[in-house]
């Protein structure tokens, strides 16, 4: 049952997986992180946390409170490398202060 | 808990945990490595996996054509899949000076017998046809070099040293180390006190901080680099490329990643303030920076997503070197610091000749090299010369 469910949909983690890492000594959500990807996919966690962490508490007899989530890193959310440079045609999105308008 | 050793190591990185599984492979016992986090928190989990032969002095070039003979067989050897792939290392020049400095690298890498050529920037191109090659003048590139995904590394020395005996004790920080009459010291850990005939500090950027609380002096200091990693793409990039002027540089993982980094200086120092800490955050100077040169090389890039960008400390000696061996003062407190950037890469060699040191062996010639006490009195040695940092 537990390889047929799939915690982290980025990266196809599955419930094993979790269960599999924890059985190696890696009772901290980054380390589970680290050990089988979960969370480095597009969402970066944002759906998978949360399920993850409660996995990882139960596998380890720990409570769930007491689980630390992984650093959350920037962009918030997977941005296109032109943007990031601001250049190439890009610039449209800028927003200028005072005017009020165009917010993109 | 932790039992009196005869070794402890500090510092769970891929340095403590190869230099404890050489050690106990070679018959070492009563071997532990105690660490403050988790396994990889560190640089050893931080940085872009390269391993490279493209070096400017005999001694780096030696040793990484020894670290890269490790490297192929240690997922055989340690029975975990470390994502290895040699496809090769790419330097490219703007300019005339970093040009010579490239010929001149390439030709002692030749006569080490490692195949680098200098190539044209036609060449590169078509290498990597996603180049744009107008603003280099020259290049080269070694096929033998490579990338690896570096935590298994930790994993496959972590197991196989535990596999022979090594205590492991991550989230544990030492809080006070304190010598013994007899030789030896006390550590004090949340987890309790023991006992060790000596210490090897592998704390990396951190052992500065490990060594003031036996009363030792490192002048090494820590700098924030950071990397950023993209969405997997279909595999396009065959080796890593770097430009020798911004130290951009950048691989494509077997995961279809993008990793790389550039230099941007530092706005502030990387520690500071009461608690010492090294300063990791993102900033988006770096972001900018980063995807900016990264377009400009590769144009076709620019609808590629970031999804993730951190930061690890370089950890700078005064003169570039490594510093290795007894911490001058402090005996029985040995010290393997100050690798600036590549000490990932140097970890699977430097370990087994550091297994070697510690167990008595005729010492390698890289501790006459980067002995601790040339910066005896505060003053700061020549450099060995090597130049071909990245980043």
């Amino acid at each position: 049952m537990s390889r047929k469910v799939i915690l982290c949909r980025c990266e196809d983690v599955t419930l094993a997986d979790v269960q599999h890492a924890v059985a190696l000594g890696y009772t901290e959500v980054e380390e589970v992180k680290r050990y089988t990807g979960f969370g480095t996919g597009p969402c970066q966690g944002k759906e998978c946390l949360v399920a993850v962490a409660t996995a990882v508490a139960a596998a380890a007899g720990r409570e769930p409170a007491a689980m630390q989530p992984f650093t959350s890193r920037p962009p918030i959310v997977p941005t296109e490398l032109g943007v990031l440079a601001g250049g190439s045609g890009t610039r449209a999105t800028r927003t200028r202060t005072g005017t009020g308008k165009r917010r993109t | 808990m932790i039992d009196d050793a005869e070794t402890a190591i500090v510092g769970a990185g891929v340095m403590g945990l190869a230099i404890a599984y050489n050690l106990a492979a070679r018959g070492g016992k009563r071997i532990v490595v105690v660490d403050g986090h988790y396994m990889a928190w560190g640089a050893s989990g931080r940085n872009g996996g390269g391993v490279r032969q493209q070096w400017a002095t005999e001694m780096n070039v030696r040793l990484m054509q020894e670290s890269m003979e490790i490297c192929s067989h240690f997922a055989k050897e340690m029975g975990i899949n470390i994502w290895m792939r040699q496809g090769g290392y790419l330097f490219l020049a703007r300019g005339a000076a970093a040009e010579r400095r490239l010929r001149k690298s390439v030709a002692l890498q030749n006569d080490c017998g490692v195949p680098t050529r200098m190539i044209t920037p036609a060449e590169a191109q078509r290498l990597v046809p996603e180049i744009d090659a107008g603003p280099f003048r020259a290049a080269c590139y070694n096929p033998t070099d490579g990338i690896v995904f570096p935590w298994p590394f930790l994993w496959g020395y972590a197991r196989a040293a535990e596999a022979r005996g090594v205590a492991i004790h991550t989230s544990t920080p030492v809080t006070a180390i304190v010598p013994r009459g007899r030789g030896g010291f006390s550590l004090t850990t949340p987890a309790g006190t023991f006992t060790a005939e000596r210490i090897v500090c592998a704390a990396g950027a951190w052992s500065p901080k490990v060594a003031r609380l036996v009363g030792g002096a490192l002048p090494n200091r820590p700098q924030r680099h950071e990397i950023l990693s993209t969405e997997p793409l279909k595999p396009f990039l065959k080796p890593l490329v770097t430009v020798s002027e911004t130290g951009l540089y950048v691989s494509q993982s077997l995961r279809g990643e993008l990793v790389g980094g550039i230099a941007v200086g530092d706005d502030a120092p990387a520690t500071g303030g009461e608690t010492d800490e090294i300063k990791l955050g993102s900033r988006l100077a770096f972001t900018t920076a980063m995807a900016r040169a990264l377009v400009e090389l590769m144009p076709r890039l620019q609808h590629v997503k970031v999804v993730r960008q951190w930061a690890g400390p370089y950890d700078l000696s005064p003169d570039g070197d490594p510093i290795v061996g007894e911490l001058p003062g402090v005996p029985g407190f040995y010290v393997v610091c100050g690798f600036r950037g590549h000490g990932f890469m140097m970890a699977p060699v430097v370990a087994r000749h550091y297994a070697a040191f510690l167990s008595g062996d005729a010492p390698h010639p890289l501790f006459a090299a980067w002995r601790a006490d040339r910066f005896a009195g505060g003053r700061t040695p020549a450099s060995g010369g090597e130049d071909m940092f990245i980043g």
